[in-house]
């Protein structure tokens, strides 16, 4: 009843001085702005740094990587022999706890072309299909290679929708997907035919906005038709690993070997090495026993020598979680004193106003409000001015946010989630009810004969 | 038993090392029913003393009994729930919060009293009909004049239906026409019962009562009979002249 009622008049008082009111809550608002936009912004990066993550084969890939050769090894440096075939093989007959190798062969700096058109970025990788479980590829039209392709090295691709759209025409440009199976493309002058494309890989965050790009459309209520589309910064959304990703071409290992490594580009000395070898371990628990066990079989087919190391994606993860942290420890800070300062401004408030109300609260005594009456009607008064601003807190973030996504376009737009503003809103209620208990405490003291004199 | 009983009270206050007796040594009878009037100059204490018969302050030394209850040894909160269950309080400056309006400012002691809503909003329109405002409910107190600002204030102080009810100088800062309207409510609420004590320094609106309680420097310093003053209550309160040869 009286905390209702309190509610009431806490609303009323804030109505009564709008100015002030606004101003006291000025300290709030910013620091709900703070703590949820700060949350957003992490979140968006951690969902950019997770879905990056799982496009580039997720968590269970340990790369292997070449290493300079230890110092007490280096007298063998020109006799290591650097990853290669031998390698791919040796794992998949004797590491168990390997579950899948995949051998990468890339051909750096070559030329995609057809026609007068080029693409001027291309990931250009002689693969096996083993690769396509390995970083979680979808084949969305034709086939993939096959054992035939492979052992007579033919000249064909798989390419991603990227290389599509550079080579072929975007759909949003031609106004209809092109599935270009059976053409034929140039790679460094070489004729290569495509025998089947990707699907294309969009961020989460892409992939709304093109939802509801979509459904404008479709309501006829899409701002694009008064202008051409607006894009929203510089540079490409949707992450840089999906990106990436769709700028894929994949050749049978075999034919990057016989059509390009074995003529010694650039170089004149052919070079059998892999560039990458990726592998899945059976049990994501047993990573550490079946890195071991790579190792192993590795130092085997290397005489010893350590010129191989292990990357897995553990210590990336490792690393996101270390940054995410860190940045959401230094955001609440700031935006805990931002809110520290709001809850200042309200205690001062508070004090000034129950000084312009002594009278009132003398009344209030006269007739029958006892001292904790009193005391919880300026503490809920606090509080309702704390959550007010919380609540207005809550508005500004979202169009704070917006901005900053209109601003700083990136891969990782920040997200708003329904816990920060909880969290947000919570604390601001918190730091109201801490902020009024002086002024309560003073309000509820009041002798009601020298309240009702005062003038 | 008097509804209010002051036995040897006291009230001593101490400004820059110096003691001021405001009230010494003061014992007084007020009976249920009965119309009273306190008067005295300013200064004379008479303040003081309706403060402590108003449960609004306690004595420094005596005792003060009202409606059974030992007022000088209860605590803050004891004295509000006393102010607000069994004393309506009326002042001269009506006292109304600006912010509520009429029906808001009359619930306003329920509210303390923990009535419910729809139980506060009836009574609170019984009062304003008692005081012949019912039809400006909604209206902020700066939007009514002197008169019917005084009226809401004794609506409000009737509301949780007190056993008495405390005006001081109700009329100070009304004209005399309205003063007299006022008057005449209070007159009208003894009439049914209540007991009225009315704080004045003006002997023309303290003689509307049958009883008077005059303070000069803390003291009582003359009182009406009240049992002789009884006998003739209503000509005493039609007539001012009675009730001072009934003196």
């Amino acid at each position: 009843m009286i905390i209702l009622n309190s509610i009431v008049i806490g609303l009323k008082e804030i109505w009564a001085h709008k100015v002030r009111s606004l101003l006291t809550m000025m300290g709030i608002i910013l620091g709900v702005t703070s703590l949820v936009g700060m949350a957003a912004i992490i979140k968006g990066m951690e969902n950019g740094m997770k879905e990056a993550m799982i496009a580039m084969g997720g968590v269970d890939k340990v790369l292997t990587r070449d290493q300079q050769v230890p110092a007490w090894q280096d007298h063998l440096a020109d006799q290591a022999p650097g990853i290669t075939l031998v390698d791919v093989h040796a794992l998949k007959r004797s590491a168990p706890l390997i579950r899948l190798v995949s051998p990468e062969m890339s051909l750096d700096d070559v030329t995609i072309s057809r026609g007068d058109k080029r693409s001027d970025y291309s990931e250009c990788v002689g693969v096996w299909p083993s690769v396509l479980e390995m970083n979680l590829h979808t084949l969305e039209h034709g086939r993939f290679f096959n054992d035939l392709d492979e052992e007579q090295a033919r000249p064909v691709v798989v390419i991603g929708t990227g290389i599509r759209d550079e080579l072929f025409g975007k759909p949003s440009e031609v106004g209809r997907e092109i599935v270009p199976l059976g053409e034929t493309i140039q790679i460094d002058g070489q004729p290569f035919v495509i025998v089947g494309m990707f699907q294309e890989y969009i961020g989460e965050q892409e992939a709304k906005e093109r939802a509801r790009a979509k459904l404008e459309a479709a309501q006829g209520t899409s701002k694009a038709a008064a202008g051409p589309k607006r894009q929203r910064g510089w540079g490409r959304r949707g992450g840089w690993a999906f990106w990436r990703k769709n700028y894929t071409i994949y050749m049978p290992l075999n034919t990057a070997w016989v059509r390009f490594r074995s003529a010694g580009r650039g170089t004149g000395i052919p070079d059998p090495r892999l560039t990458d070898m990726d592998i899945k371990v059976a049990d994501f628990g047993r990573m550490e026993d079946a890195i071991q066990q790579a190792r192993n079989v590795m130092l085997l087919t290397h005489q010893g020598i350590e010129d191989f190391t292990f990357e897995t994606q553990e210590n990336q993860i490792e690393n996101i979680n270390k940054q995410i942290r860190n940045a959401r420890m230094s955001g609440g800070f700031i935006a805990g004193i931002s809110l520290l300062v709001g809850g200042i401004g309200i205690m001062n408030i508070m004090l000034a106003s129950i000084n312009e109300r002594v009278r009132e609260i003398g009344i209030c005594k006269a007739v029958g409000a006892t001292g904790p009456n009193i005391f919880l009607q300026i503490l809920i008064e606090s509080a309702v001015i704390a959550v007010v601003g919380g609540l207005m807190g809550l508005v500004v973030s979202e169009l704070f946010v917006e901005l900053i996504g209109v601003l700083t376009p990136s891969q990782n737009t920040p997200m708003i989630t329904r816990e920060a503003e909880a969290v947000a809103v919570g604390f601001s209620a918190l730091v109201g009810v801490i902020a009024g208990i002086l002024p309560a405490i003073k309000a509820a003291r009041f002798s009601p004969i020298e309240a009702l004199r005062y003038e | 038993m008097a509804l209010l009983e002051l036995r040897n009270v006291s009230k001593i206050y101490h400004l820059g090392g110096e003691e001021i007796r405001a009230l010494d040594d003061v014992s007084l009878d007020i009976g249920a029913g009965e119309f009273v009037s306190i008067i005295g100059p300013s200064g004379s204490g008479k303040s003081t003393l309706m403060h402590i018969l108003g449960c609004l302050d306690t004595p420094s030394h005596g005792t003060v009994t009202l409606d059974g209850i030992q007022v000088e040894k209860a605590s803050a909160s004891e004295l509000a729930r006393v102010r607000n269950r069994k004393i309506g309080f009326v002042f001269q400056f009506f006292n109304l919060l600006p912010k509520l309006n009429v029906v808001q400012n009359v619930e306003l002691p329920m509210i303390y009293a923990g009535v419910s809503g729809s139980q506060r909003r009836e009574q609170a329109l019984q009062a304003l009909e008692m005081v012949e405002l019912g039809n400006r409910l909604k209206n902020r107190p700066s939007q009514l004049s002197g008169g019917q600002q005084q009226r809401v204030a004794i609506a409000r102080a009737l509301v949780n239906n007190p056993r008495i009810i405390f005006a001081d100088e109700p009329t100070g800062n009304l004209d005399t026409h309205t003063g007299e309207v006022i008057l005449a409510l209070f007159r009208r609420l003894s009439q049914e019962g209540r007991t009225v004590i009315l704080v004045t320094h003006n002997p023309e609106i303290a003689a509307v009562t049958p009883r008077r309680i005059e303070i000069r420097n803390g003291r009582i310093a003359e009182k009406v009979d009240a049992r002789l003053a009884g006998l003739d209550r209503l000509a005493a309160s039609a007539t001012p002249a009675a009730a001072v040869a009934g003196a």
